[in-house]
């Protein structure tokens, strides 16, 4: 594929505008479909302009078609554009909300576009003239509409305005509420799609180019569909087969040739949503191809077959294959069988990639829709925009996304609603998340000293769903229905409204997110806790000495201690701070600021382990400055000669837990560790390492603790609020299953950096401490979420103790910690009063202070499926799926999580398919709009490292993921499961913003260019081989590709604007992240790439995990077998 | 020789023994009859100032049996170069060294004046002296301000190259580590928990062949200093360091809450201690020297819990069983006494508390290793300060007055037998042809360990006469006893002293009189108090007493005169005329009287009393009394509370206390001032004679005695009364018609009482 894209690219490159098209082209090249999103993005990157120019062809040509109903919309404005989409995709998807995201999605985009591309009105035309074919077969498409949401929302959207168009006003009641008009628009759609083939190429944005003008095309679709647009140009080229199958299938279909342009415009954006809306374009594209595209399709056509052979339709646009042949099926006589698995087996198997439906493009849809406006929590249940999305949150009584993500805003009303769909409900809690310096951080409330407010019967407390009552005098509990009295001192005369007079003045009355202060009731053994304390376990055995690790500590510690986490405004941190080194025995160290010289107390019996001293272990840093630094200035001299190898561990965290009891707080542990704990001494552990058991039933004892002990002595640090931070350093096994458990059951974290190496490692390794010793913690905290009558919380996952089944116990709770809830029913809910989250946090803050974190959420309820698919985010969904299932390795064999995965995946769209969608062939895929990309996203799950390790991938790595996983937010599931991918290449370096992604697969890469991709944990910076020298130098500062070293671990500090440009787009990224990431560079053709690619999700990997295609496929397998 | 007291006394000035018996009864039976054991005090290292020490190796007998050294009672062939052994009758080649020898070139241990002579033989590699201070963090801030300044100022005493190390304890332990610049370090271990000496080397990371050979790594530096180098260090290295290290000691900073005591976890620290000597230097002089300011309130060896509202167990608690700590904590002392003499070493300890601390339990650490024990009030009293500064005393030749690792070795001639010793020592249990089944005090041995020992440290040695009746002794034949003394000087050489000594058999049918004129009653009761003090141990009280009275009633009956029936006939000779009053004071001692006493100092009083020679011993049964008065020079008086008189001054001197006692009139003269006056100089100075005396004895003592100055009628006045013969009593006060002494409150009997009973009894025919 990279050869043919870079074909391609070299194409565009040379001719369209160099410069810009250049760069993205050859991404684009790589990704045929992303022709819309890239339109979109052209617009947002400065293309702009452009793109306009290229629209005012397309608009002209759209305003006819849309003319009819659409006209308006489109024409009139973005958010007619949306509405009018909305409306139609409501109507023809059912899907309401997906749908509107969609429209919502293109508008913005569009927006810049719609004047000239405006995708949404295009569509609308096509969609017309496609219904117009269709109409006979409508109920297809409306299936499709259903099932696609997205891709055939877009494209559905299109039909029904096809069929409303003369009552383009009336779809949307209709689509609203009917599925079946919208589908019956769609049907044809599906039918016509076989040829919008054509269209497709111009539903991607690429589509129009070719039509409306090539000069347009050029422009535009360089930017945006470079692939496409090049192909066009270059049709012989290997990339005509791509656009074909996207872009240029659809398009042609749809917009029938004739209206190519702005048909094609329609086409496009339902691509985008459903890649499937491209590939039956494909199918079609044989027939209409044939007119419009021909240069295009003549390549595509061929290809197309096979792809439908997949019968992958998402909205329906995967469906198109399949559409294709029911609907197609006079036209593709051929290609019904490829529908079928079985019909299209050899040739035909290659479904175009372009065509299924692409994160990239969600992604930059829903920041195009939806990033500009500030998301306003005011009412029940809204979809929050993307975690890609850039966006502010304004508090109007629910908790901030940033706080709460829900897999679904609508939850069934009954549970057997719930279990028919199996769409797990589940929250993603962030309680203590970091805001923007934009949003204002919740409030304190003091209630005095009676303490919150709260239900009287079920401990709710105060908050803006609460129902005053009687004048004021008492209040209803919005959770229970408990009347409670209002304490005198809380007494508050409502309005005329029912609100109380001083609703505006109390945040916990208007706001979701807030925070009380706790009296002494709520703290341990009733009193006031003190402020919390870090200490620091530093191993200096051999290997961390000879490494140059602990005197990388000491040093660093010297200033770190200065960055406490501080309260607020307060001058200085009040957390006290204490020292432990380790190997086989334990030196604690007396820094009191009354001594002259630091006192090291060495305890050897670590079978038996205690504190030796009480008072200087446990310091002010300000005061004992002098002692302290003269300590960190001799542990690493003190050690330097050391030939101790062993180490205990589990000593030295209990060490850890007596200072703190002794010293009657909470804190943290650092342990700095190296090595498995071998010596003498409980916790003991032995190499149990054994890749022979992958893949058998003992798979899941590499993932569990070698012994019991570390789950009580987790027990015990929980009791105490001792949190435990593990910093790894490991040159062989360590037992990460098994050191991790204290750190995972006490809200701690664990860095492992293996085979750890001062020059390359110690940026990374200092960041992360840094970091983690800085950023905000809260101790000793006990977490219970709330819900109305109906539901209850009923699982939790995370990195805490449970020791009953509703509070979740966090020695410390840092702002990167996440907490995922599973809800279910237990009795019915209604749709008038929703459903109602109350997460409570009660923690001590680093000031010693107790305080109560409120966060409130109200979601909808809804007796259709339809509407809980329309308000499912996929993205927390894959975060409670991949939590769930890296749990289930615990106690299963992974391969019965993973198919236990796949099945429940494939349970979700067949019931969406049977309930939700209108009926259609059985070989069609059809996707919710809202979970288009579950597939894609599940396979990045399934293919994991913990679920499906390749051979490079050790225990420890495995077992430090499923760790690490089961404490991240839905960002960082997100970006883990599916890397970002950027062409640095296509930076802009006068502009701040990056470039724009692309997708994850080899094919997609052009030999010319760099690339970066992240994941959260690493940052790869891939140079092809063909890449121009004057870059290289630039980037690297060595002449050729060949002296590019491999073990740089920062890109060279080169003045230049591309090296600035690049290393800022690593800082941004660094600075996104909890973590440093490790920068590796990686060659094309080189060692290295090996583990590159293993990170190329959408590609078959190393390991034996399916290729997004071919996973596509056999999800679509799955589905038809549960449905028939 | 003019009279068997000369004789006493030479041959205690010589080779420092006093046998009981100074000829003796040739049979088994009349052995028995004697009543009073054969048995004599040793005092091993008996300070000799004309004995000067020979450079050469003793020359031994050749039967492996036998080994007994070469002595002037050894029969010699010097033409043929051979010697008899005395003991086993061996004929033994001299070795070739001594090929020159003759009738006038004898060598020194031939000459009849060396019966004792001490030879320096070059064995092994000298090891410094090790001195491992134990100290006690729970203590008043002055309490330990002063013990830091004493320990301190120790350091300076200490021979230069001589080796300490520090552990400090309260409730945990801490070894300090002394080499240490920029910071101090200090293993830590938890109060609570006993360890095996494995595993407290193994946490000191002493097990050093374990360490290296860990990995084989090719660093090993050639020249690594000693293992124990950390913990233990010449004193002219670190006395800076451990100086600076002592001052800086702080209070066990551990809470104490109201009503609690603080924890202290002295068992623990001994056992560390014991540890630590134990795997870096066995078989080496080395002094754990303990200070404690309070009774072990955790762990192994705890003696008392730590809520104060639960007394220290007293002997009221002890005699109801009713001391829950005492036997567990006794057995953990024992092990590890036992543990510290097997190495050599030996265990002092220093306990300066108001209340008891733990001596009862603990007394066996010093007991069997020879250690010191000193009782006191306080660190920070001249008591405690002088006492320990005494414990670094040199001898006339400017070596310390300690020794170390003795291995006492006794041979007997075959008419003897070895019963046992009791003294600080325990045994080695070397079997042999002349050991007695019959045990008494440490037996079955002929070989007895004293870890420490200092010139005064006497033992009694018992022997029983097994020759048969039936086989009579030739005439003038000698019974002969040999003591090989092998033991680590002061100045770490190995020296080894051998003292020869025989005396006469006599028939005691037909020579009783000999035997009797023979008798040494000084040294008789205080080997009899020995036995009883040795048997109060582990017997109740009153058995003691009864058995006591029984042996002097017997005795009596064998060596008095009197006409059966009449108690009044009664005569004992001379050389028996003190005993009897010897018995009584004994029976009225702290060593057999608990009463009164605390269970610690018990354990303090009789400790002392088992290792202290003869005249002390006799001071420690029988007080001595003094006084002063105008009517005269000092003189000693009856200690009888008719010697208690207005116009005297009374100095007595119980070894454990000097109290001066003014009487009534010299109380108000002095109150009135008259000492002040020129005209009543004399008074002046008859206040201070007492107070010059006082401050000689108090030089020369130790421990330190309790320094008591009083008056009549002062409340400190009952450590006089309580020592005095109670002739007046309220009871018969007016009785005898006298006006002087002083009447004394008590119902106990009385001298004249006790010998009238003692008489009355022992003309009986009844018994």
């Amino acid at each position: 594929m990279s050869v043919n894209q870079q074909a391609h690219t070299g194409p565009p490159y040379g001719q369209p505008q160099p410069g810009y098209q250049g760069y993205q082209q050859p991404a684009y090249g790589g990704q045929s479909l992303p022709g819309v999103p890239r339109s979109q993005y052209g617009a947002y990157n400065g293309p702009m302009p452009e793109y306009q120019q290229p629209v005012p062809p397309q608009g002209s040509l759209r305003a006819p078609p849309t003319s009819g109903a659409p006209p308006p919309a489109s024409g009139a404005s973005h958010p007619s554009g949306h509405l009018a989409y909305s409306q139609f995709e409501h109507g023809d998807v059912q899907n309401g909300i997906p749908a509107s995201a969609a429209p919502m999605q293109r508008p913005p985009a569009s927006q810049p576009f719609l004047p000239g591309s405006g995708s949404t009105p295009v569509s609308q035309p096509s969609a017309f003239q496609q219904y117009g074919p269709p109409p006979a077969s409508v109920q297809q498409l409306s299936n499709h509409m259903a099932g696609m949401t997205i891709g055939t929302a877009t494209a559905s959207a299109p039909p029904p305005a096809g069929l409303g168009y003369g009552p383009p006003t009336s779809v949307p009641p209709v689509s609203g509420s009917f599925s079946p008009p919208g589908s019956g628009l769609y049907t044809p759609y599906s039918a016509t799609q076989g040829p919008p083939p054509t269209s497709v190429p111009q539903g991607l944005p690429v589509a129009q180019p070719p039509f409306p003008g090539q000069t347009v095309s050029t422009q535009r679709l360089p930017t945006q569909v470079p692939g496409f647009a090049p192909p066009p140009p270059s049709t012989g080229v290997g990339p005509s087969s791509y656009p074909p199958t996207t872009g240029a299938p659809r398009p042609p279909a749809m917009p029938g040739p004739p209206l190519p342009g702005q048909t094609l415009a329609g086409p496009p954006s339902s691509q985008p949503n459903h890649v499937t809306s491209p590939p039956p374009p494909a199918a079609l594209a044989g027939l209409h191809p044939g007119p419009p595209m021909s240069g295009l399709h003549g390549p595509p056509p061929p290809t197309h077959p096979p792809q439908p052979g997949y019968q992958m339709q998402q909205n329906g646009s995967f469906g198109q294959v399949r559409g294709p042949q029911p609907n197609y099926g006079g036209a593709y006589p051929g290609t019904p069988n490829y529908g079928s698995p079985p019909g299209p087996p050899p040739p035909p198997k290659r479904l175009d990639p372009d065509s299924i439906p692409s994160p990239i493009q969600v992604i930059e849809d829903d920041r195009s829709n939806r990033g500009s406006e500030p998301f306003v929590t005011g009412a029940r249940g809204q979809v929050p925009p993307l975690v890609t999305t850039n966006f502010l949150v304004k508090d109007q009584g629910n908790a901030s996304p940033r706080y709460i993500r829900c897999t679904s805003y609508n939850i069934p009303c009954t549970s057997d609603m719930a279990k028919q769909s199996q769409v797990p409900l589940a929250a993603v809690i962030k309680p203590l998340a970091t805001l923007p310096p934009e949003e204002t951080l919740p409030y304190l409330v003091d209630h005095g000293e009676s303490g919150p407010v709260r239900c009287n019967r079920c401990k709710a407390y105060m908050c803006p769903f609460m129902q005053f009552i009687e004048g004021g005098r008492r209040f209803q509990c919005c959770f229970c229905s408990c009347v409670t009295e209002v304490p005198p001192h809380y007494f508050q005369h409502l309005d005329h409204t029912g609100k109380r007079v001083d609703f505006y003045d109390r945040p916990e009355l208007s706001l979701g997110s807030y925070e009380f202060l706790a009296t002494v009731d709520y703290c341990k053994n009733n009193k006031f806790p003190s402020p919390p304390a870090f200490i620091f376990m530093i191993d200096v055995s051999y290997n961390a000495v000879k490494s140059g690790l602990v005197r990388l500590i000491c040093e660093e510690l010297k200033s770190l201690l200065d960055y406490l986490p501080r309260e607020g405004n307060m001058e200085e941190s009040a957390i006290r701070v204490g020292f432990v080194t380790y190997n086989k025995v334990l030196h604690f160290y007396n820094v009191k600021s009354s001594l002259a010289q630091p006192q090291m107390m060495v305890v050897s019996d670590v079978a038996d382990m205690f504190v030796p001293l009480l008072d200087g272990f446990l310091v002010n840093v300000n005061e004992s400055r002098t002692v302290i630094t003269s300590l960190l200035d001799q542990i690493p001299e003190m050690f330097a000669d050391t030939r101790e190898t062993e180490t205990v561990f589990a000593p030295v965290i209990q060490a850890g837990l007596e200072a703190l009891k002794a010293a009657e707080c909470a804190g943290k542990l650092f342990i700095f560790h190296t090595s498995l704990p071998i010596a003498e001494a409980p916790g003991k552990l032995k190499n149990r390492d054994d890749r022979k058991l992958i893949n058998t039933d003992k798979e899941k004892t590499l993932f569990q603790p070698q012994t019991s002990f570390y789950n009580n002595l987790a027990k015990d640090c929980v009791a105490q609020g001792c949190c435990v931070d593990l910093f790894l350093f490991p040159n062989q096994y360590l037992d990460v299953a098994t050191l991790g458990v204290v750190p995972y059951q006490t809200g701690g974290s664990i860095y492992k950096y293996a085979y750890f190496q001062l020059e390359t490692d110690q940026d990374r390794f200092l960041n992360d401490l840094r970091r983690d010793v800085q950023k905000e913690v809260g101790f000793d905290a006990v977490m219970r979420v709330r819900t109305s009558t109906g539901i209850r919380a009923t699982d939790f996952f995370g990195a805490f103790y449970m020791s009953n089944t509703t509070d979740v116990e966090m020695a410390g709770l840092d702002c990167d910690k996440t907490i995922t809830v599973e809800f279910k029913h237990d009795d019915k809910l209604s749709e008038d009063s929703g459903a109602l989250l109350q997460c409570a946090l009660l923690y001590t803050s680093c000031a010693g202070q107790r305080r109560l974190r409120i966060h409130n959420l109200s979601l909808n309820c809804c007796t259709q499926l339809a509407d809980l698919y329309r308000n499912c985010e996929t993205d927390t969904l894959i975060n409670y799926l991949a939590k769930y299932a890296y749990r289930g390795v615990l106690s299963s064999p992974v391969k019965t999580v993973r198919d236990a995965l796949i099945n429940q995946c494939a349970q979700i769209l067949a019931c969406y398919r049977k309930n939700c969608a209108s009926p259609s062939s059985a070989g069609q895929l059809i996707l919710p709009e809202c979970m288009k990309l579950l597939p894609v996203y599940l396979n990045c799950v399934l293919k994991s490292d913990v679920l499906q390790p390749g051979p490079e991938v050790t225990t420890d790595d495995r077992a430090y993921i499923r760790q690490l996983v089961t404490s991240m937010d839905v960002a960082e599931t997100n970006v883990f499961f599916y890397p970002r991918l950027l062409p640095l290449t296509k930076a802009d370096v006068d502009s701040d913003s990056l470039p724009a992604a692309i997708r994850n697969s080899e094919e997609r890469l052009s030999k010319g260019d760099i690339y970066l991709l992240e994941n959260g944990l690493n940052i790869f910076v891939w140079v092809g081989v063909s890449v121009q020298q004057g870059l290289i130098q630039n980037l690297f500062g060595v002449s050729s590709f060949g002296q590019i070293s491999n073990t740089l671990s920062a890109l060279p500090v080169l003045e230049n604007p591309f090296s600035k440009k690049v290393r800022s787009i690593v800082d941004m990224l660094q600075g996104q992240r909890s973590r440093y990431m490790k920068l590796i560079i990686v060659k094309q053709e080189d060692k290295l790439e090996m583990l590159f690619k293993h990170f190329l999700v959408e590609d078959k990997s190393l390991s034996g995990g399916a290729s997004y295609v071919d996973f596509l496929c056999h999800m679509h397998k799955e589905i038809r077998q549960l449905l028939s | 020789m003019a009279t068997y007291l000369e004789f006493i006394q030479q041959n205690e000035e010589r080779d420092g023994v006093r046998f009981s018996w100074n000829v003796w009864p040739s049979s088994r039976l009349e052995a028995t009859r004697m009543v009073v054991p054969l048995a004599c005090l040793l005092t091993p290292l008996k300070e000799r100032l004309d004995l000067p020490p020979v450079q050469y190796e003793p020359v031994l007998c050749s039967r492996p049996t036998c080994k007994a050294v070469l002595n002037p009672l050894c029969q010699v062939d010097y033409r043929a170069k051979l010697w008899a052994c005395n003991f086993c009758f061996q004929r033994n080649p001299f070795p070739p060294a001594y090929a020159g020898i003759s009738e006038v070139n004898q060598p020194a241990e031939l000459m009849p004046q060396f019966s004792t002579i001490e030879y320096i033989v070059q064995r092994g590699p000298q090891t410094p002296l090790i001195f491992l201070y134990v100290v006690d963090t729970c203590l008043e801030e002055e309490d330990l301000q002063a013990l830091k300044e004493s320990l301190q100022m120790s350091l300076s005493l200490l021979p230069a190259s001589a080796l300490v190390g520090l552990i400090t304890f309260g409730r945990m332990v801490q070894v300090h580590e002394l080499s240490c610049e920029g910071i101090s370090k200090s293993y830590v271990f938890r109060g609570t928990k006993d360890l095996t000496a494995k595993q407290i080397q193994d946490m000191l990371g002493l097990s050093r062949p374990a360490v290296s050979m860990q990995q084989g790594r090719p660093l090993q530096t050639p020249e690594q200093p000693p293992i124990s180098s950390r913990f233990l260090q010449p004193v002219h290295k670190i006395d800076m360091n451990l100086t600076d290290l002592l001052g800086e000691l702080q209070r066990d900073p551990w809470p104490v809450t109201q009503g609690k005591r603080p924890l202290r976890s002295t068992g623990v620290a001994l056992s560390i201690a014991v540890g630590l000597l134990e795997g870096t230097f066995p078989n080496t002089g080395a002094r754990i020297m303990l200070f404690t300011g309070g009774p072990p309130t955790q762990g192994p060896g705890m003696v008392v819990g730590d809520e104060l509202k639960t007394p220290i167990r007293s002997w009221h608690d002890i005699e109801k069983d009713n001391a829950r700590f005492m036997k567990k904590a006794t057995k953990h002392y024992e092990t590890l006494a036992n543990r510290t003499a097997a190495n050599g070493h030996c265990i002092d300890i220093y306990a300066c508390a108001l209340d008891q601390t733990g001596l009862l339990e603990m007394k066996c650490c010093a007991n069997l290793t020879g250690g010191h024990m000193v009782m006191g009030d306080s660190f920070n009293t001249s008591l405690f300060r002088q006492t320990f500064q005494r414990v670094f005393n040199k001898g006339y030749n400017g070596e310390f007055r300690m020794a170390f690792g003795a291995n006492l070795d006794v041979k007997t001639s075959r008419e003897l037998k070895i019963a046992g010793a009791i003294g600080p020592c325990i045994s080695l249990n070397a079997k042999g042809p002349c050991v007695s089944e019959n045990e008494l005090g440490i037996g079955g041995t002929s070989q007895w360990k004293i870890c420490s020992l200092d010139p005064s440290t006497t033992l009694a040695i018992y022997f029983e006469v097994v020759n048969q009746h039936n086989a009579p002794i030739p005439q003038g034949s000698r019974g002969a006893v040999q003591f090989v003394t092998q033991y680590q000087h002061s100045s770490t050489e190995k020296r080894i002293r051998v003292t020869t000594i025989a005396r006469n058999w006599a028939d005691a049918q037909t020579q009783l009189q000999h035997i009797e004129a023979a008798f040494d009653q000084e040294a008789a009761a205080v080997l009899m108090a020995r036995l009883g003090v040795y048997r109060a141990e582990s017997e109740e009280g009153p058995d003691v007493l009864r058995w006591l009275d029984r042996q002097l009633i017997r005795l009596c009956q064998k060596f008095g005169q009197y006409n059966k029936d009449d108690p009044n006939s009664f005569r004992l000779s001379e050389s028996f005329s003190l005993y009897p009053q010897f018995m009584f004071h004994l029976r009225r001692s702290p060593f057999l009287q608990v009463f009164n006493n605390s269970p610690d100092e018990s354990s303090y009083y009789r400790h002392h009393f088992a290792r202290q020679d003869l005249t002390q011993s006799l001071i420690m049964i029988q007080p001595i009394l003094y006084a002063y008065s105008f009517h005269g020079p000092p003189e000693p008086v009856l200690l009888d509370s008719s010697s208690i008189l207005p116009d005297r001054i009374l100095l007595m001197d119980t070894f454990f206390q000097i109290v001066i006692y003014l009487g009534e009139t010299i109380a108000q003269w002095q109150k009135a001032g008259y000492q002040d006056m020129p005209e009543y100089e004399n008074f002046k100075h008859l206040l201070q004679a007492p107070l010059d005396d006082g401050q000689e004895i108090l030089q020369t003592r130790f421990p330190m005695p309790r320094y008591i100055h009083t008056e009549h009628g002062g409340s400190q006045a009952r450590f006089l009364l309580s020592k005095v013969n109670p002739s007046q009593t309220h009871n018969n006060l007016y009785a005898w018609g006298q006006e002087s002494g002083a009447p004394i409150l008590t119902d106990d009997v009385s001298l004249q009482v006790f010998m009238d009973h003692l008489k009355k009894l022992a003309v009986s025919s009844a018994s």
